[in-house]
Formats: structure tokens, C-alpha cells, sequence
């Protein structure tokens, strides 16, 4: 099973018509959106669509026409994700999209000088850090294309004369990191949120640039550091497939069990953060001391609490431990049953909570394909996105577990959802763990890990969604270009759209159900 | 006031820390011969030792974290390790209200004036502890373009707690050592304000301007 | 049954012995204010240890224990930290509000403090409209929180002002209410003379039997509200607004808000003791004339002091249960529902005292 993708190229005039019409195909979904810069060929982005209804991948590249003033018609039109996208293509390439409303930067600072993913970036532009504080522009930036076929800017103001701005963060207890929320108020009603990122943004896909495969795989860690298994898990994966190396069974049953492990420890968090978030700290606590088990049998097998380094190409580090098997069993049989039971009787079922969070932030089916929300936001408004069922990878062929989908897409269900997650993934364990194969636990490797040319895409199901790995390889030790799928990156822009018309408190309310880690979101 | 002496066999010891765990840090041995060197005062001393009893034992973070180790800092609030043992108890959301700062994670060119600012906005006595390979020098990221290298760079940083993330008995000893730390100081006779006030120069700099224009009117 | 009126006559004809009237006066408002404060500061690094160690045991944690056995030094050490601790100034603030506010909160605290009446005899005021002057005493506290919000120049603290506002002037109107029914039953607002009703009568909240228990439970709400308390702790809510309307102060001053937030738990706990369980008065049952007589020997204050605290752990029960409310979910609960029944339990308590439902 190979994972290598070839785009079809389309030229920058009729690129929106194109995507346009793959849309109308039934290809609604933009999956990723992949600023590249291939050197002589010029600057250009690779749009990975998908179809909800199958799961089917197409792969659309265009090349930007002017290489010193690169620019694309935007398709923030078609889908609502494609602002952020763009706005990050934007950031790291200086490719500027035309007719997206808010084409600013948004990872690095405003003052910032070059455009860093470049491959002719010149680090010594900016300081290492600035004591000043950063500039933030009031105006929301929009390029247009003259008649004489100049690139034009114009400027809009984002908030109002008379709005009450309220910032909240990047230093504050609620935004899960170091994120940033320029709110306008109107008493308490929030009637528009403008998402600042990058506090935590430590340019990893540039880095990975300059590493070898091994050396990348220690960063992967560090992006979602609570889906470390599932991000690791992706970029072997990918690295796997494109090389053309089987992994034995049992590594890919350790790989799914581990997977599961983590998704239960990040949904167990999700529950504390939001209890502690909405004021019951005493359910925080009790998430916290049921977390703890599980990072117990982690640290058994892995040597790590939170950053694993498990996974490796062609198979995982260090074999399972002895007590591996018996530990889980005490997991999945005791602790989590016994620990969701006092949840739900100490938290979900507290009119207080109740009544704050039904029907606070819903998010139709619609919205949520069009902002790109996967994993439990997308499934607590009904859209099937799960990938270990649309397109299985690993041993999820081999369970049978169920699809947890709500309606109504409100703060309630988004919650239901990832509690009702963490009883499957019990389910999937524990036909899993009684018979793992017996087998090799590392393919033979040669030292030096090249991958072929080409242009691979993999993805996993990650704890807050789907988690995907663009690959472009030159034949060399270290990749072209690597870039992760973020999974939180859609969550937050889709905050403007969750929160508008909803008060101050629900803003924390759907900012915990959303879910979003933050150096996830800024890589 | 009390006369000022050297009173022989009497150094401003760390309490509850058995001296032989605590000779093999040179820099506190050093840091108390340095505070000893103009004599201890007999009636100040006692308070000052009671003043030192009461800020090391009441420590109140502030919740800071920008990645990993700040969920690692979680777990060494809740059940488990519980720092409120210590009497870390509360973490505080306000910086004005917070004691020490944990830097726990990297630390970009973007928020480093974030942090300043943070650190500027808390009320003395103000402590920092470098939490984590990043906050001490970058960490994984060294190379990255966005990354400062240590945020020794822009803060007095008092401990650094290697890990990445250090686990949570790490924690407990980085805060511990600044425990220590905090015992020796003195809070009488000397100044009480570790940092300037940002804003003096700068003020008296307009000052001066404002005067200058207003004489040239 | 010890009456401390003895301690007191005492005192007051000894110094009259020698001194004149002013100077007995002089001295004696002296001790008084002493004590009040000693108490005042005693009582308050007392609840702190115990809110921790409660907390921290309904959270399967241990709790402070390193200063001091058992961490019984770990509130005082917080004491002298904040004490040393850097009170920042600020440019473009109101420096004088900002600096008056709190002292505004804690002297309403503390004159609340003295309206408790800890013993037969013990009591620092006392007149025939106690009651009525507690409530008008307890209102002052808003007006700090309002001013610190304010004179901040912090959006934080300006949100939290407004909300802190909004709720302890509606949670009032409960109070009001629940204070009034049981004075329908007691017809009398003088605190010492509740008390001694309840000692010769039997408590309130058995007398006055079905209403009086929903009066106790609202009241338990409602004094949980009035002290900003968990789960009705929007003023500061942590995750919304960081620390509310005291963003802004740091050392001693932050300090009094955490002392006043403290005691006003104390001071609320204290009333439900007064007028509903009986406040000094000891548990007598009419008929068990040997119980009776070992319950009088005990001190009237040790039967305050127990029944105080048996109201903290429900309180802090409470406090360490439920998540926050939001703010209009909050006005919504007091204006729709608790003001409506308040007043009903109004009512129906006169109806019960005319017409004699009453459990003597």
C-alpha cells in the first residue's frame, strides 16, 4: 500500500474554477492546505480535498505565475477553512491569496521581516527576540488584483470605533496555552472574536527541513503533546509507506493499543480542563488521579510520562513490558469504568453544567465540514469523520467499534462525545490486548533512512481529530518539505463562528469543548 | 536598632534541610558567605529568618505554561504529587498576585515580550524557574528561527529544572531549591526592589523633554 | 448556664472603682476593639487551614503539611509573605479609591464580625434592631468591591466589579427576605434576645418546623452567593477574568479581600447558627433532664463555635461540588426563582405564627 499522492497541476488562473468544480464533484472537504517552495519551479500550494462521503483523496497543485510577487486566487469562497490556511501560507511563503478578506500574518509577528519557510530566508533579518511588545494592527488586510494587473492592498478596520475590546491571553488560565483572543464585547455578548497565534510557534516544519527522518521523529512529541502516540504513529507511517517497509502485526497492534491509550489519557484531560475551566476543580482532580494510571503503564513500557518517543520507523523502540497486559486490564476493566462513573455523576449530570452547556456554540454538519472541524467537534455535529473507519489504517480493520456521532453539535454533545470516545477506545483495547501476535518488534533498517522522490500523504485519527503528514522528498536523508495537518489549527478559527452572539463565559465553555492544544495548532 | 557584630558560630542557616544535602551546592554555600560578609545583625536577623520562613513556605505560582511541561505542571498540582503540601497551594491567575514565575516551555520571539512584561508586572519579592530544556536553552528547538535560546535572556532565572518535561519530582525539587534560596536572603538592610522601575528612566526622559519644550516656548 | 455578663459586670465596676466614667469607657472600647480583631484574625487563619485541608480531602489530596505539624504554621506563613510583600502603584489609576477599597471590605467585615453574638452576655453589639443593622453593615462590602473595579483601569477588574455588584445587591434581597420570615417567627431583631428565645423555646429551624428548614437551605444558597463563593464566584471567576475585580492588588491589600472573603463565609455561617440552630444556646430535649443538665456545664461559645463550623463544612461543601453558574443564569436563579419563594416562605411563616403552627 503505497501513500504517494500525484497532484494534478492546474494553472493559477484556472485553479478556483478547478476547485470549484471538484467541490461540486462531492470533493468537500479541504484537508490540508500545503504552502511549498520548489526552488527554480517558483512558489506554490498543494490542496488536498476530500469526499465526506467516501473518504476519497484528489491532490491539486498550482504554481504561483510571479515568483517575486507571488500570488492566488483565494478559495476561503468554497470553504471557510481555506482563510486559515491561507493565512498561514501567507506567513511562511508570502504567497499572497486574492480576495481573502484577512490575509495577515498569523503565527509570526507583524513587524516580522521575510518569509522563514523560503528556502532563501536569511535568519539574520530579525533579532532573536524583541523586548517591545508587538505592534498588533487594528486592520484586517485584503489583496486585490488591479485592472493593470497589480497586486493592490487595502485595509479594513476589525473591530469597530466603539467596540469594547477585551483581550483575553496569551497569558490566561482558559485558552489551553499561550493563545490569544481579541474579544469585542457588547456588555457581556461577544460579538466578535479576532484569534492571535504563534506564541508558541517554533517553526518545527522548518526544522524538520534540515534533520534527518529519526531526528524529525523527536519533534513530533512536542507538537500535540497529547496525542504524542498518534502524531508519532502518522509520521512513521507515512515514512513507512513511502519507503515501501511492512511493519510486522504485533507493531501494528501495539501501535493501535498505544494509540487508544492515548486518546483515552487526552479525552480524561479534556474532562478536567473543562470541569476546571467551568469552576469544579474537585473533577479536575478526579480526572487527574485517573490520567495518572495511565501514564503509569506509559512510563512502564516508554520511559516517558507525556513526550513517548515510542514509535520508530519499522517498528516501535523497546518491546512491551511484562506487567503490560495486566496493567491495561486493571485499566480498562477498573479504573476508567469506576472514574467515568463519578464523572458523570459529580459533573455531566450537574443541572449547572447542563444548562450552561446545551445549545451553547452549535455548529451544524455544514459548519463544521467547511471549518474543517474533524474528530469529536465534527462528530458532535453528526459528520462521520472518523479515519479508523473511512479509511482504516494500523489494526483498526481488525476491531469493531463503534462511530460516536451526535446531532445537535452543541457544547453537551461535543463533551458526550469524547467521554462516550473513551468507552470505545476501552472496547477496541480490550479486543486487542489479549492476543497480541508475537513477531518482530523492529523492521531492519538500514542506517541511513532516505525516502524515494515523490510526494506522500498519510493521515491517523488523532485525539481531536484528523491528523495528517505531507511528505515531499527529494531522494534525500532529510525531507523537502513536511508538513502536519494540525488538528487544532481549524478549531480555533472556527471560535469567531462558536462564539458570536454567546456571553463572555461561554467563550470558555466552547473553548474547552472545542478542544485545541496550542503548540498543536502553532507547530 | 541592634548593634552590628559578627557573632561567631552563627550563620543564617536553612532550616528543615539537613546541612549534608544541601553542602554540595556550591552556589548557596557562596551566596551565604557573600551575605555574611558584613556581619549578621542580632536583633534583625531572627525576624529576618521569620520573614524567610513565611515567603519560602508560601510560594504562589503563577499558572504560566506555554506547552508540554505546563501539563506536566498540572499533574504536580493535582492528587498524585499535590504541591500544595508545600505550601505552593495557590496557583494565582493574577501576577500581581504570584510570588514565582515557572517558565514552563518554550519560550518564542513572539511571546518574549510577553513574558517580560509578566515578570515586570509582578510584585516584589518575584522568583523564576526555568522549567524544561526549552526555557533553559531551546531545548529541541535551538535551531529554530522563532526560538529564544534560554529565557536567562530576558529573565533572572533563580533555578533551572532540566527534563523535557522533568517529571513531576523535579518539579518539587526546582521549587524546593528555591526554598532554600529564599531562606538566605535578607529582607532588612538592604534593598527590597530587585529590579528598577521600568518606566523611571523613560518617564524622567519625557520629563526632561517636556521641560525642554516648554522652555523653548 | 455560663453568662459572661459576670466577666464583663466585673470588669466594668473595677475600673469605675478608679477611674473616671470617660476613662473606664476609653479602656474598655480599647479591650473590645483588641479582642475583636485578635478573634477576627484567629478565626480567619483558622478557616483558611480548614477550607485547604477540606479541599484537599475531597479531592483525594493531602493538603498543606510541611510548616508545622500537620501544616498548621502554613497560613501564617502566607500572613507574613503577603505582609512583605510589594504593594504596587500604578500610573492612570485613582490611587486614593484604589487604595481605600479595601479597607472599605474589611471594615464591613469586620463590624458584621461583631454583630455574632458568641455567648449569653458576650456580645460586642447588640440593640433592639440587630438584625436591621447587620444587613445595612453587610452592604458596605459592595461598595469596596465596586470602587476596586473601578479605580483599577482594568477591563478584568471593571467586569467583575459590575458582576459582583449585580449579585450581592440581588442575593440581598434574599437574605432580606429569609431574615425577615424568621424574625415573624421570633418577633424580635435583637440577636441576643434570638438566642435566648431559642434557649428557653427550642431552635428556630425546629420551631419553626417546615418553613423554617426551606428558609435554612435557601439561606445556605443565598449567604454562599452573598460571600462570592463558589459556585457563585463570578466576580473573580478565575477562568474567565483571572482574578476578578482584585486583578489589580497585590500584598496586604489583595490580602484584606482574601481575609474579608474568608470571613464573610464565617460571618454568614454565624448568622444561619444564630437564627436558625439556636446560636449559644445548648441542644436541650424537654424531658431528658440528665442530658439537659451535662449539655448547660458546656460554655455557650464552645456551642457557637460548633455549630459555626458544622455550617462552614456545608458551605464548603457546597463550594467544592458545583461548577459556576454564569451570570445570567445566576440573576436568572435569584430574580425567577429565590426571590419568589422567599417571599413566599414570607407568608406562609406569618400565617403559621398568627395562627399558631408553631412547635413549642
Amino acid at each position: 500500500m503505497s501513500n504517494q499522492i500525484n497532484p494534478q497541476i492546474v494553472a493559477a488562473a484556472e485553479l478556483h474554477a478547478t476547485l470549484a468544480s471538484l467541490k461540486a464533484e462531492g470533493y468537500d472537504f479541504l484537508e490540508v492546505l500545503t504552502g511549498v517552495d520548489w526552488g527554480e519551479e517558483g512558489l506554490g500550494v498543494v490542496y488536498s480535498l476530500t469526499k465526506t462521503a467516501t473518504g476519497e483523496m484528489t491532490h491539486v497543485k498550482s504554481v504561483c505565475a510571479d515568483k517575486e510577487n507571488p500570488y492566488l486566487d483565494s478559495v476561503c469562497d468554497l470553504w471557510a477553512v481555506a482563510g486559515i490556511y491561507e493565512r498561514e501560507a501567507y506567513d511562511f511563503y508570502g504567497i499572497k491569496f486574492l480576495n481573502n478578506p484577512d490575509c495577515r500574518r498569523v503565527f509570526l509577528r507583524e513587524d516580522w521581516i521575510g518569509y522563514p519557510f523560503r528556502k532563501d530566508y536569511d535568519e539574520s533579518q530579525n533579532p532573536e527576540f524583541f523586548l517591545e511588545s508587538e505592534p498588533i494592527s487594528d486592520k484586517a488586510v485584503c489583496f486585490t488584483l488591479n485592472e493593470d494587473g497589480k497586486v493592490k492592498k487595502t485595509e479594513t478596520p476589525i473591530f469597530g470605533e466603539n467596540d469594547y475590546v477585551v483581550n483575553i491571553g496569551p497569558q490566561h488560565p482558559s485558552t489551553h496555552g499561550v493563545l490569544h483572543f481579541r474579544t469585542s464585547l457588547e456588555g457581556e455578548t461577544v460579538t466578535k472574536i479576532d484569534a492571535h497565534m504563534g506564541y508558541i510557534h517554533r517553526g518545527i516544519e522548518k526544522l524538520s527541513e534540515g534533520y534527518t527522518y529519526p531526528q524529525c521523529l523527536g519533534l513530533t512529541d512536542r507538537m500535540d503533546y497529547l496525542g504524542a502516540m498518534q502524531t508519532r504513529h502518522a509520521l512513521c507511517m507515512c515514512v513507512e509507506q513511502a519507503m515501501g517497509i511492512e511493519v510486522s502485526e504485533r507493531v501494528q497492534v501495539i501501535r493501535t493499543i498505544m494509540d487508544e491509550l492515548q486518546r483515552i489519557d487526552s479525552h480524561i484531560l479534556f474532562f478536567s480542563c473543562l470541569a476546571q475551566d467551568l469552576g469544579a476543580t474537585t473533577a479536575f482532580l478526579y480526572g487527574f488521579r485517573d490520567r495518572e494510571e495511565i501514564l503509569k503503564i506509559f512510563e512502564k513500557t516508554c520511559g516517558g510520562r507525556l513526550i513517548l518517543n515510542y514509535n520508530m520507523i519499522g517498528g516501535v523502540a523497546h518491546d512491551l513490558h511484562p506487567d503490560f497486559v495486566k496493567d491495561v486490564h486493571r485499566l480498562i476493566d477498573e479504573v476508567i469504568p469506576h472514574g467515568l462513573k463519578e464523572y458523570h455523576e459529580i459533573f455531566t449530570g450537574n443541572v449547572i453544567f447542563q444548562t450552561r452547556a446545551k445549545g451553547v456554540g452549535v455548529l451544524s454538519k455544514d459548519d463544521v465540514i467547511s471549518y474543517g472541524c474533524t474528530g469529536g467537534t465534527g462528530r458532535a455535529a453528526g459528520w462521520h469523520c472518523d479515519l479508523r473507519k473511512l479509511r482504516p489504517y494500523a489494526a483498526y480493520d481488525r476491531v469493531k467499534f463503534n462511530e460516536i456521532t451526535f446531532e445537535n453539535g452543541d457544547s453537551l454533545d461535543r463533551y458526550m462525545v469524547r467521554l462516550k470516545e473513551i468507552e470505545e477506545s476501552c472496547d477496541i483495547i480490550r479486543q486487542l490486548i489479549d492476543n497480541i501476535p508475537e513477531g518482530p518488534i523492529q523492521e531492519k533498517m538500514k542506517p541511513i533512512i532516505k525516502v524515494p522522490e515523490g510526494t506522500y500523504y498519510s493521515a491517523v485519527e488523532g485525539s481531536r481529530g484528523i491528523l495528517g503528514v505531507y511528505l515531499e522528498s527529494k531522494g534525500d536523508k532529510t525531507p523537502y518539505r513536511l508538513h502536519y495537518r494540525s488538528t487544532g489549527l481549524p478549531l480555533v478559527n472556527v471560535m469567531d463562528k462558536a462564539c458570536r452572539g454567546h456571553l463572555l463565559a461561554d467563550l470558555i465553555t466552547i473553548g474547552g469543548t472545542i478542544d485545541y492544544i496550542i503548540p498543536d495548532v502553532d507547530r | 536598632m541592634g548593634v552590628k557584630k559578627n557573632i561567631i558560630g552563627y550563620t543564617p542557616a536553612i532550616n528543615n534541610i539537613p546541612h549534608e544535602e544541601f553542602k554540595d551546592n556550591a552556589t548557596l554555600e557562596k551566596l551565604i558567605e557573600e551575605l555574611n560578609e558584613g556581619g549578621v545583625n542580632v536583633v534583625v536577623a531572627p525576624l529576618d529568618r521569620l520573614i524567610n520562613l513565611g515567603r519560602s513556605h508560601s510560594m504562589w505560582p503563577l499558572t504560566f505554561a506555554t506547552s508540554c511541561c505546563g501539563i506536566e505542571f498540572m499533574a504536580v498540582a493535582a492528587a498524585r504529587y499535590d504541591m500544595a503540601r508545600f505550601g505552593f497551594e495557590i496557583t494565582r491567575n493574577s501576577p500581581r498576585q504570584a510570588d514565582v514565575i515557572l517558565v514552563n516551555g518554550t519560550i518564542t520571539t513572539k511571546m518574549a515580550p510577553v513574558l517580560k512584561r509578566l515578570y515586570d508586572q509582578m510584585a516584589d519579592p518575584k522568583y523564576v524557574i526555568a522549567i524544561g530544556g526549552c526555557a533553559i536553552s531551546g531545548g529541541p528547538f535551538t535551531k529554530s528561527y522563532h526560538v529564544v535560546k534560554g529565557v536567562d535572556k530576558i529573565l533572572p532565572v533563580d533555578v533551572y529544572c532540566p527534563g523535557c518535561p522533568p517529571r513531576p519530582e523535579s518539579f518539587l525539587y526546582a521549587m524546593m531549591q528555591l526554598q532554600r534560596k529564599v531562606r538566605v536572603e535578607h529582607f532588612f538592610g538592604r534593598v527590597n526592589k530587585h529590579q528598577k522601575d521600568p518606566y523611571a528612566e523613560q518617564m524622567s526622559k519625557l520629563n526632561k523633554e517636556l521641560l525642554n519644550m516648554q522652555e523653548k516656548a | 448556664m455560663f453568662d459572661f455578663n459576670i466577666v464583663t459586670q466585673w470588669l466594668d465596676t473595677l475600673l469605675m472603682s478608679f477611674l473616671p466614667a470617660w476613662a473606664t469607657v476609653l479602656i474598655e472600647c480599647v479591650l473590645v476593639a483588641l479582642v475583636i480583631i485578635t478573634l477576627y484574625a484567629v478565626f480567619a487563619i483558622v478557616m483558611i487551614y480548614m477550607e485547604r485541608k477540606v479541599c484537599a480531602w475531597f479531592q483525594c489530596r493531602l493538603g498543606p503539611d510541611r510548616v508545622g505539624p500537620w501544616g498548621l504554621l502554613q497560613v501564617f506563613c502566607d500572613v507574613l509573605k503577603m505582609m512583605t510583600k510589594e504593594i504596587v502603584n500604578f500610573r492612570n489609576t485613582d490611587q486614593l479609591l484604589h487604595h481605600v477599597a479595601p479597607f472599605l471590605v474589611i471594615t464591613a467585615s469586620m463590624t458584621t464580625f461583631s454583630c455574632l453574638p458568641w455567648n449569653k452576655g458576650a456580645q460586642i453589639i447588640d440593640f433592639n434592631v440587630g438584625v436591621f443593622f447587620f444587613l445595612a453593615i453587610s452592604s458596605i462590602g459592595v461598595v469596596g468591591i465596586l470602587l476596586a473595579g473601578w479605580s483599577a483601569n482594568n477591563k478584568y477588574s471593571l467586569i467583575g466589579a459590575m458582576r459582583s455588584g449585580a449579585q450581592i445587591i440581588s442575593y440581598e434581597l434574599s437574605i432580606g427576605m429569609i431574615m425577615l420570615a424568621m424574625i415573624c417567627l421570633t418577633g424580635t431583631m435583637s440577636f441576643s434576645e434570638i438566642c435566648q428565645q431559642q434557649e428557653n423555646l427550642g431552635w428556630n429551624i425546629i420551631r419553626g418546623h417546615v418553613p423554617a428548614v426551606l428558609c435554612f437551605i435557601l439561606y445556605l444558597i443565598a449567604g454562599n452567593a452573598e460571600c462570592n463563593r463558589g459556585p457563585f464566584d463570578m466576580p473573580e471567576a478565575e477562568s474567565e477574568l483571572t482574578a476578578g475585580y482584585h486583578t489589580e492588588y497585590s500584598g496586604m491589600d489583595f490580602g484584606y479581600y482574601y481575609l474579608a472573603e474568608y470571613m464573610n463565609l464565617f460571618i454568614c455561617a454565624g448568622i444561619a447558627a444564630t437564627i436558625f440552630l439556636g446560636g449559644w444556646a445548648a441542644p436541650l430535649v424537654p424531658g431528658w433532664e440528665q442530658w439537659n443538665h451535662i449539655m448547660l456545664y458546656v460554655p455557650g461559645a464552645v456551642w457557637f463555635v460548633l455549630k459555626v463550623f458544622f455550617v462552614l463544612m456545608l458551605l464548603l461543601w457546597e463550594r467544592w461540588t458545583f461548577p459556576r453558574l454564569r451570570i445570567d443564569q445566576l440573576l436568572t436563579l435569584e430574580w425567577k426563582y429565590m426571590l419568589p419563594m422567599t417571599m413566599t416562605l414570607l407568608v406562609v411563616m406569618a400565617l403559621c405564627v398568627s395562627f399558631g403552627f408553631v412547635w413549642n
